[in-house]
């Protein structure tokens, strides 16, 4: 028996098939995947995310703590409820994991990291507050919902009360009583646009409730997986893990160069690898004929040498296989992957492969 | 779990055989493979004529989640393969033991071991305690 989040009755009334999911009893779908899949493109859907680790850290120092321990800079919010995605790294410029920091006001952040890496996690981050006028809390009793999709939010509205609607259309952060937040999320990890909701068990489980009256389908950790995946959104451990930079992970975006006297964590070693002609290359591959492509299986570049896909699947949107891969250095349009055995021939393209909706490459 | 076929033998492999009036013998998946597997994206089917020993590899299922190997429940020769399930997968989901079929096996040599119905009830009983 794994640990339970506060929905877990829920998702077994809406008929989900229940996966272990790094010791979380997590739904995988609730009877198709691939429709919850197209529920979030093409209209919403809501996914029960409260296993991910939800950390509040403030005090006077939070925000220099923060610009310390992130190669994102959190200097960049400035308005509550808007949020930033980052990479903490150690100090070998690998990264211990990808998070969202959100900003709830001054001196006080929100900070989600991956379920899988809690405990390294939390203790990366109470070795470093040392110096720093932080606290550092885990806020484990908040479950969490993301909605996403074209209509998520003005789905996910009306299930707030009306005097919150207004100021949640207006693209602002929805305050509500003590505890419960709401978010709005211009691209989330699907790709698609919505809204964050975090509430203590209660709250979200009436949430939930309202979400799936409004006609928001209950989405499972394999539409997850297969939407993040269109949206090129990396997975920690599949992606990139602590002994690879985000430099080499396609997330050299992520990572806030100035003000050039900003001294994160991992910084030098990143630096050092900045420039290097060799650094492998980190891109999406769409394979031509039929077939899946998976996690580990090898590519092959002719005339730059051999690579492996980080992350691969089906495509639900372009009815394709897609992956993402890390790649020899170079400049090239086409590679081959192994798949049983067989090699395969696959094109190199830019990520990601969809977002809001849209197919951001030619088939 | 609805009921399970009466017709058919099963594999621990979760296949399903059903032995024709012609002597031949259809396979497929159960249904509590596609179920186990969730929806099926991509089915590689062995070329007709492609002679098979029993539990051998002789098609590959790719779900959303996972590839899995379909082993002929049979030795023979396959002499038929379903060609709609190249471009509709999901067949396999929609109806595992009529258009979901995989192949048709013209046996000859050693069969493998199969169970009755209900030996493969007690079997996916067993698996889920």
């Amino acid at each position: 028996m794994g640990m339970k989040t506060p929905l877990h009755d829920s998702h077994v009334a809406a008929g989900a098939r229940i996966v272990d999911f790094g010791g979380w009893d997590m739904p995988l779908h609730y009877g198709s995947q691939l429709e919850e899949h197209h529920a979030v493109r093409r209209k919403a859907g809501v996914f029960d995310v409260s296993h991910m680790t939800v950390v509040d850290v403030s005090g006077s120092d939070a925000e220099a703590y923060l610009r310390r321990l992130l190669a994102n800079d959190v200097a960049k919010l400035t308005k509550p409820g808007k949020a930033l995605y980052s990479c903490m790294l150690n100090e070998r410029g690998g990264v211990v994991d990808d998070l969202i920091t959100y900003y709830l006001g001054p001196e006080r952040y929100r900070v989600v990291v991956n379920a899988s890496t809690r405990d390294k996690d939390l203790q990366w981050m109470e070795r470093h507050t040392a110096g720093y006028e932080v606290e550092v809390v885990e806020r484990s009793e908040l479950a969490m919902l993301a909605v996403q999709g074209p209509e998520a939010r003005q789905l996910a509205a009306h299930v707030i009360d009306d005097e919150w609607r207004d100021a949640a259309l207006a693209l602002k952060p929805f305050f509500g009583p003590e505890l419960c937040l709401q978010f709005v999320v211009p691209t989330g990890y699907t790709g698609e646009a919505g809204s964050d909701i975090n509430a203590p068990a209660d709250d979200a489980v009436d949430a939930w409730a309202s979400c799936l009256a409004a006609g928001i389908s209950p989405c499972g950790l394999g539409a997850r997986d297969t939407l993040r995946l269109e949206a090129g959104m990396n997975l920690y451990g599949n992606d990139m893990d602590e002994d690879t930079s985000p430099l080499e992970a396609g997330l050299g975006w992520t990572i806030a160069w100035e003000p050039d006297d900003r001294d994160f964590v991992g910084r030098e070693a990143l630096a050092a690898k900045r420039d290097d002609p060799k650094r492998r290359r980190f891109a999406g591959l769409l394979l031509e004929g039929k077939g899946v492509l998976r996690g580990h299986m090898r590519v092959i570049v002719d005339g730059a040498g051999e690579g492996e896909v980080t992350s691969g699947g089906f495509s639900p949107t372009l009815e394709r296989s897609i992956a993402m891969a890390r790649l020899p250095a170079g400049d090239y349009e086409r590679a081959k992957v192994e798949i049983r055995k067989d090699l395969r021939d696959a094109r190199v393209v830019g990520l990601p492969f969809v977002r809001k909706g849209k197919p951001q490459i030619e088939l | 779990m609805s009921e399970l076929p009466g017709d058919l033998l099963y594999t621990s492999e979760h296949e399903w055989l059903r032995r024709e009036d012609d002597g031949s013998v259809t396979v497929g998946i159960t249904d509590h493979a596609q179920n186990a597997l969730g929806d099926l994206v991509y089915v590689e089917l062995p070329e007709v004529g492609q002679v098979v020993e029993a539990g051998g590899e002789m098609a590959v299922v790719e779900s959303v989640k996972a590839a899995s190997d379909v082993y002929a429940p049979i030795s023979g020769e396959v002499v038929e393969v379903n060609d709609v399930l190249a471009d509709d997968p999901e067949r396999i989901n929609a109806d595992p033991y009529g258009d979901g079929w995989i192949v048709r096996m013209q046996p000859a040599g050693e069969d493998g071991e199969t169970m009755t119905p209900d030996e493969y009830q007690a079997f996916l009983d067993d698996l889920e305690d």
